[in-house]
């Protein structure tokens, strides 16, 4: 009983914010589905790849992948490319999803651009379960997601009214992301400047690579700029740095300094 | 479909598997028991706000800056977003109120 209470509140907490990505997602799956339905798949193939796969960029390029001729291992090195940001969403939700037991390998497995981007910044209310409040986030996104790609793939046809622009919504929902980033109590000036850099990096990278091989060369950038300013922008427990230092391996292995650091993350969340 | 059904399967199975692979590797390399290096942490701190800032501009990504519009609907709308996000911090206001800016632009003024 208790256990569902726990359920239904995190439930409420997460699905107004799944709102925006529910018309971004079941629009977008289902041009995707229609896209397949038009190549002629049935709409088998667009349900099981949404659930599958599960990264929307990526499962539009299968599209052509599975039109050329039969080369796995050229798409399994492309699939690492295209999703090679998701390395940088497990880095940063390391700590976050730390204690939640088998929910853990859900999330990870569900860990889209949208489910990262409102579960990284959520502040989730008190008395709301932090596992169960991540799940529906994620399996919210998903079935969205799913829903719309399989709808997609039985229409395969037309739609009934004029749909052109509405692919905006999900640009629209990480400008507020950003937004309420910029202006939430726990950025900060090193989180604007983090927030600066990743703009201001992958605009470059896009101006010089073009918008099909900008990804990559964002990310590197992005390691090699946030190691080289690292001694302005590491706030984490800033009176220990000079032991970090000494240490050389920047490497915590006391214990009580652990928890500290953890406790510290905790209360700017 | 120029493939055979195994074909595909193991096709989308590569993607699956590659895509899976991003996903669990940071959590592979470090695992809950042991404690990630200090800069990991960081990274951990610096990079939500940076990979918001680069999913902006990824999304933004195919606007015709030189051609067409030159980007005019797409920078409208964003203004439209940040000023009614600035009044109202309403989410969902924000986001409809963009995309219908948005989609009015392009379907009748450009």
């Amino acid at each position: 009983m208790a256990e569902r209470g726990i359920r239904t509140r995190a439930l409420r907490a997460a699905f107004p914010l799944t709102v925006p990505i529910a018309l971004g997602f079941l629009f977008l799956g289902c041009s995707y589905g229609m896209l397949m339905g038009a190549k002629g798949f049935s709409f088998i193939w667009p349900m099981c790849m949404s659930a599958l796969i599960f990264a929307g960029s990526m499962e539009f390029v299968t599209v052509n992948l599975l039109l050329s001729a039969f080369n796995p291992v050229t798409a399994f090195l492309l699939a690492l490319m295209v999703n090679a940001r998701h390395l940088f969403y497990g880095l940063s939700m390391l700590g976050r999803f730390k204690g939640l037991g088998w929910k853990r390998a859900y999330l990870i497995f569900g860990m889209c651009d949208e489910t990262f981007a409102i579960n990284s910044t959520a502040r989730i209310p008190d008395g709301v379960d932090r596992g169960w409040f991540y799940l529906w986030v994620t399996l919210l996104n998903q079935l969205y997601w799913v829903v719309g790609a399989t709808v997609g793939g039985l229409i395969g046809g037309n739609l009934p009214f004029d749909t052109d622009g509405l692919e905006f919504v999900l640009t629209a929902l990480f400008l507020v992301i950003f937004l309420d980033q910029w202006v939430g109590e726990s950025a900060g000036w090193r989180g604007h400047a983090s927030a600066l850099i990743g703009v201001l990096a992958s605009a470059a990278c896009l101006a010089v690579f073009g918008p099909d091989d900008f990804m990559i060369p964002s990310l590197i950038a992005l390691i090699i700029l946030f190691v080289a300013l690292r001694p302005w922008l590491d706030e984490l427990a800033p009176d220990r740095k000079s032991a970090d230092v000494r240490h050389g391996d920047g490497r915590c292995d006391d214990a009580d300094h652990a928890d500290d650091v953890s406790d510290a993350k905790e209360e700017t969340r | 479909m120029t493939m055979t059904v195994i074909q595909g399967v193991l096709t989308v199975a590569a993607v699956a598997i590659g895509t899976m692979l991003t996903r669990f590797l940071p959590f592979l390399v470090f695992p809950e028991s042991k404690r990630p290096p200090r800069i990991v942490e960081y990274f951990g701190r610096v990079l939500p706000y940076a990979m918001t800032g680069l999913l902006v501009v990824y999304a933004l990504r195919d606007t015709p800056i030189t051609t067409g519009s030159h980007g005019a609907p797409e920078l409208i709308a964003c203004l439209v977003i940040v000023a009614l996000h600035l009044w109202r911090r309403s989410m969902l206001l924000s986001i409809a109120g963009g995309t219908i800016v948005y989609m009015l632009l392009i379907q009748l003024v450009f």
